[in-house]
């Protein structure tokens, strides 16, 4: 409860809990979320992190538990509710408007900010502020030289970054990534660390990646999950110090190596 | 320059339509008249169909709401007001569209285009059924509506010319309203949610009320037509709502190619021209037409406004494909 009360605690997840039929896909999960702090979620395939990122999206109801956002439930709440609250999230698997330019992509996620005029005859392209924001998202992601471009046009590692860029053009307070570098060249990926180390100090981050090197470089804490349960939470000597985490990662040594 | 040639075109075809009563046919100007606002009803259900993804099949039902409108405002024997039954038309069938979409826009897919084609048909037995609007008889349109204002005439809707020049105006103002529309924050939001609604979604976009909104909009566009085309023909049957209506406006805009407000208008008028070329060669006219359109689904994707594009494409070397 006292954790609740702290005002850089922006998410929380209590005993989250998602069932497909008869698989537990999260079990139990509970995952705090702090300004300033970047919190990685680890784990083997299947195990259950973007089911988490899902629920705490609104992409997914949870089936058990509760997420708290400043202290109030919204575990009820909508997708575009949560994305209006500051919770923003960019996908696994690449989720873009292909046929629209990177800028149109980036500018539609700026516009979601301010819907309240519904104008109907005034030209989108006149609405500075989602314009120039949208112009800076994309600088930040890298892809400045690429705005133009039709979004599916552009390489995997470029649709990624432009991934980013439309998180970042919503304003979110709360950022939900799941694996934004997974298909990035090693130039990208150093570009995209930068990123999130620059975004960090100003927002809750929630990483879920499986480059290791990034992970260790960026992330502040570091929970673990196996099976849809969380095996082991805590700073990054801890998780790299666990015999039990080891022990999951049996045979993916090669995620730990570093 | 080349940049200019499709205002150019557009133009030069708005000049065609403005001079064609001198060719003082009138039974050609009345059909051109009826493409020009099935055209307008056609680009209504393009906002729905080819900018916001929503594929109805009812959407002959506010065409028709807004035809029985005026038959049922105006009087046996005395004129109704144009400026008050021409609002109240569009009106109401923006209202039912909006009744209706709530129910309607909770489905996607193919159940969206069960449930669109189901509503329009309780509002198809309606008027049929019932005494409501002269059953299947329908009404006739004694009388066109009055447009005296202020103890003033501008215009005359007996004078079958002003009747014509009122319908080429609505279709540009029509015209340039969805352009305006499709331009503006709210219009972006509706080609994205056709792209992709549930990142519109995550991205915090209540898609809902958007889609809402652009199905009432579309219905009293729809609505705009529908008042005219009573007024043209002087009378209405419920024929005007049937799933035929609702198909044939569907074939308009497949025809010209989704998502363009020219295409749409092309649509019409290839589907009129065909109407009236194939009933005069054949009985089975509706047979020939359905080939026509099959085939141009088929060989044409993008429909006629695709063919300046895919032409200049072949003629700037083929190779580029
Ligand atoms: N919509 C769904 N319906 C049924 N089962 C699902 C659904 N989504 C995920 N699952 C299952 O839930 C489990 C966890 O999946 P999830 O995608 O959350 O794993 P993950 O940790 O993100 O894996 P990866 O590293 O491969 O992305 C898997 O067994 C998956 O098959
Ligand atoms: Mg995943």
């Amino acid at each position: 409860m006292s954790d609740t009360m702290n005002n850089d605690v922006l998410l929380v997840a209590e005993k989250l809990t998602k069932r497909f039929g008869g698989l537990a896909a999260n079990q139990d999960v509970n995952l705090s979320l702090e300004r300033g702090k970047l919190h990685a979620l680890l784990g083997p395939n299947g195990a259950g992190k973007s089911t988490c990122i899902n629920m705490l999206s609104g992409d997914l109801p949870p089936t058990e538990g509760r997420i708290l956002y400043l202290g109030q439930d919204i575990s009820r709440t909508s997708a575009a509710q949560r994305s209006q609250l500051g919770i923003g999230r960019s996908y696994q698997r690449t989720n873009i408007f292909p046929k629209f330019s990177v800028f149109e992509n980036v500018r539609l996620a700026a516009q979601s900010r301010n819907q309240r005029a519904w104008k109907i005859f005034a030209d989108a392209m006149n609405d500075k502020t989602a314009v120039d924001k949208a112009m800076a998202a994309i600088e930040e992601a890298g892809l400045t030289s690429r705005a133009q471009r039709i979004a599916g046009t552009l390489s995997h590692g470029e649709q990624r970054q432009l991934e980013i860029a439309m998180v970042l053009a919503t304003d979110a307070q709360v950022l939900l990534l799941d694996e934004p570098l997974a298909g990035m060249g090693s130039d990208e990926s150093h570009q995209m660390v930068e990123l999130l180390l620059k975004l960090r100090p100003s927002r809750a981050i929630l990483l879920v990646e499986h480059d290791m090197d990034a992970v260790f470089a960026v992330a502040n804490t570091i929970t673990v999950m196996v099976n849809g349960q969380v095996l082991e939470s805590g700073s990054p000597e801890q998780i790299r110090a666990s015999t039990q985490v080891q022990q999951a990662y049996l045979g993916h040594e090669e995620m730990l190596h570093v | 320059m080349s940049k200019h040639i499709p205002l150019i075109l557009k133009l030069i075809a708005l000049g065609g339509l403005l001079a064609f009563p001198m060719a003082d046919s009138p039974f050609y100007t009345e059909l051109v008249a009826k493409t020009v606002l099935f055209g307008i009803f056609a680009m209504s259900l393009d906002l729905l169909v080819g900018f916001t993804g929503l594929v109805s099949l009812g959407h002959a039902a506010y065409f028709g709401i807004a035809a029985y409108t005026v038959a049922l405002m105006t009087p046996k024997y005395e004129a109704a007001s144009f400026w008050t039954t021409f609002p109240s038309a569009i009106g109401i069938s923006a209202a039912a569209a909006l009744v209706v979409g709530i129910f309607v826009l909770r489905t996607k897919g193919i159940y969206f285009i069960m449930v669109t084609l189901a509503f329009a048909q309780m509002v198809f037995y309606l008027f049929h059924d019932t005494a409501l609007g002269g059953g299947s008889d329908g009404i006739y349109l004694n009388l066109k509506p009055d447009t005296t204002l202020f103890g003033g005439k501008p215009f005359d809707l007996d004078n079958p010319f002003h009747l014509y020049y009122l319908i080429i105006a609505t279709l540009v103002v029509v015209y340039l309203f969805l352009k305006l529309l499709l331009r503006s924050p709210f219009g972006k939001v509706l080609v994205g949610i056709k792209s992709n609604e549930h990142r519109m979604k995550s991205m915090g976009y209540r898609t809902f009320g958007y889609k809402l909104a652009a199905f009432s909009i579309a219905g009293g566009l729809a609505g705009a037509a529908g008042y005219l085309y009573a007024v043209l023909f002087g009378f209405v049957t419920p024929e005007l709502m049937s799933w035929h209506q609702s198909g044939n406006v569907l074939l308009m805009v497949i025809l010209g190619g989704m998502g363009n407000l020219v295409g749409a208008l092309l649509g019409a008028l290839a589907f009129v021209a065909m109407q009236e070329v194939f009933s005069t060669w054949t009985k089975h006219w509706q047979l020939v037409m359905g080939s026509v359109i099959v085939l141009s689904v088929l060989f044409l994707p993008g429909g006629l406004s695709a063919v300046p594009r895919r032409l200049k494409a072949a003629l700037t070397g083929g190779g580029e494909k």
